[in-house]
């Protein structure tokens, strides 16, 4: 089975965010980035797993610059098999679903494995547009993916609930939290890694089809309003007349 | 031109956020001199499709047929495009619930339509939607490039009125077989009597700051008294104190409710990233320093033990006097 994991290169959680160019660019200033949490963690080491089981490859794929092939030897040490970075600018969501369309129809990919949203945009959208640019199945939420001959069964979250369904590869799934455990790359991995095939791909041409004109940060709520201990009613009042929630 | 509002339902009846974004088109279309229509997929009485146009909808596209009782966002996708294109729409409303990131996503490579998922305001002048990004830390102007988009609308981002007006309700043939569905469903477990925590309103949050899991019943009680959704953190879900569902933060739910009461959770960047939209955020904690305090727009140092069944009293009487 081949499988292909996208992987996106983000801030680091606790990054400071910042904006330049009269706030219409993110300040990667002083900026630690890491790869996405959902990629690594769940997408990426679920992937090695069904591979450890059941054979096949891992490719990990990444769009973006140069840089960012620091991250894509994570992902090989981690435990993929090989690497393509399609090299340009992530210009948007469709652009980018694009790149990596392209490359899992040309190359016949079974499953793709996304995380289930990047911490930076939290658009949760890339998996769906790939499936429909691979005229595939799209199950998202994924909390945990079995494969066999050919068909995937998955736990998927629902509001309120949960589902198990079934689908025939090939397949995108978007991955969360109870499909994988977390792994920490170890010193063979990571020499490993330095010899694997990493491939740089152009880009097509597709067209970004939203831009973003402007960032904010958000106003500064005043601080924390205390209440004392012993006077508990008064949260009640000021929740029902200030805040207007109750 | 008019606007197209994809509504989400469960056993035949329409999600809130699918009352959400069926005012929300209403708005828009209002805005741009033309109707909003609906697009309802999925066996429901007349009544219940019909009473959507209480939400500003004039008509609603109704397939009612058990083919689309389950969600799959490759068949729902093709069917929702067909709608598009009956009512020439140029603008499609997609709630921005599980269902909704599933499907929008492909309506927008399916239409060459800009999509902006997660939206949480009209339309300025110059068509720009607002959004949150880098979980929460900010908001970014998002302006699609394309004639027709697709807006993803964020939950509670827009306070519903109810206008008693009934929706004409035409029978819909959406061109879609059975072969068109890429997933089959095997089994569905839905807690009953829960407020499902995505569409909560109010959320009642609790960390390892109450020591165990059978100490969850004040919380559970606030909660109810409070028609409130239950949740915890990370820590807690993983020890197994709460089912995973209720875990609220970076790799669990993002929750956007207009109250959040968190108890003994100490306030960790990554539980942040998951519940720094609520419009009003209330810290109880014993520890003065713990950061949530710094995000919260009330707080309470106490012992949980001693705060929560006060304010449960409290909200007891409140409810008695109002």
């Amino acid at each position: 089975m081949k499988i292909l994991v996208p992987i996106s290169k983000v801030p680091d959680t606790t990054a400071k965010i910042a904006f330049t160019d009269n706030n219409t660019a993110f300040d990667t200033n002083n900026v630690q980035f890491i790869i996405n949490p959902t990629d690594e963690w769940y997408a990426l080491v679920r992937a090695i797993e069904l591979v450890e089981q059941g054979g096949g490859s891992v490719t990990v794929i990444n769009v973006g610059p140069a840089e960012n092939d620091q991250f894509i030897r994570k992902a090989l040490a981690i435990g993929a098999n090989d690497a393509v970075r399609v090299d340009a600018e992530p210009k948007d969501a469709f652009f980018t679903a694009s790149q990596i369309a392209d490359y899992a129809k040309a190359n016949g990919y079974d499953l793709v494995i996304t995380g289930k949203e990047t911490i930076d945009y939290n658009g949760a959208q890339i998996g769906a547009m790939i499936a429909e640019m691979m005229d595939a199945g799209y199950v998202a939420l994924v909390t945990s993916l079995s494969v066999d001959g050919g068909k995937a069964t998955m736990n998927r979250e629902i509001e309120g609930g949960e589902e198990v369904v079934e689908a025939s590869l090939p397949l995108v799934v978007s991955a969360q939290k109870g499909m994988a455990e977390q792994r920490i790359p170890n010193m063979r991995g990571i020499m490993q890694a330095r010899t694997k095939p990493l491939q740089v791909v152009a880009p097509n041409g597709a067209s970004p089809l939203v831009n973003i004109s402007a960032y904010h940060l958000p106003e500064d709520k005043g601080g924390c309003t205390y209440v004392d201990a012993e006077n508990v009613g008064e949260l009640v009042r000021l929740l029902h007349e200030e805040a207007k929630v109750i | 031109m008019s606007v197209l509002v994809y509504i989400d339902q469960a056993n035949g009846a329409a999600k809130k956020a699918s009352l959400e974004a069926a005012f929300y088109g209403k708005t828009l279309a209002a805005a741009k001199g033309t109707e909003a229509i609906g697009v309802y997929l999925g066996e429901a009485s007349a009544d219940e499709v019909a009473s959507l146009g209480n939400y500003g909808l004039s008509k609603v596209l109704h397939a009612n047929d058990a083919l689309f009782n389950n969600f799959d966002s490759k068949a729902f996708a093709k069917a929702v495009a067909a709608a598009a294109e009956q009512t020439g729409a140029q603008t499609v409303i997609v709630p921005f619930n599980q269902n909704g990131k599933q499907l929008a996503p492909r309506l927008s490579v399916r239409l060459q339509a800009g999509y902006v998922p997660g939206a949480n305001t009209l339309p300025n002048d110059s068509g720009e939607l607002g959004k949150s990004v880098f979980s929460g830390k900010a908001y970014a102007d998002f302006k699609v490039q394309t004639t027709k988009q697709i807006i993803g609308l964020s939950a509670n981002s827009i306070q519903v009125e109810k206008n008693g007006d009934s929706a004409d309700v035409e029978s819909f043939n959406a061109g879609v077989s059975a072969a068109d569905f890429a997933t089959t469903l095997i089994k569905k477990e839905v807690l009953e009597g829960e407020i499902p925590l995505t569409e909560a309103e109010r959320v009642v949050s609790a960390g390892r700051g109450l020591k165990g899991p059978e100490n969850w019943g004040i919380i559970e009680e606030l909660a109810k008294e409070l028609s409130a959704a239950t949740a915890c953190s990370r820590p807690v879900s993983d020890i197994g104190w709460r089912p995973h569902h209720e875990h609220v933060g970076q790799t669990g739910v993002t929750v956007k409710p207009n109250l959040y009461i968190a108890v003994g959770i100490s306030g960790a960047i990554q539980h942040l990233a998951g519940v720094n939209q609520s419009k009003v955020m209330v810290v109880i904690n014993n520890d003065p320093e713990a950061p949530f305090f710094k995000a919260a727009d009330y707080g309470i140092v106490g012992d949980a033990f001693d705060v929560v069944p006060k304010l449960i009293e409290e909200v007891k009487a409140f409810k008695a006097s109002n």
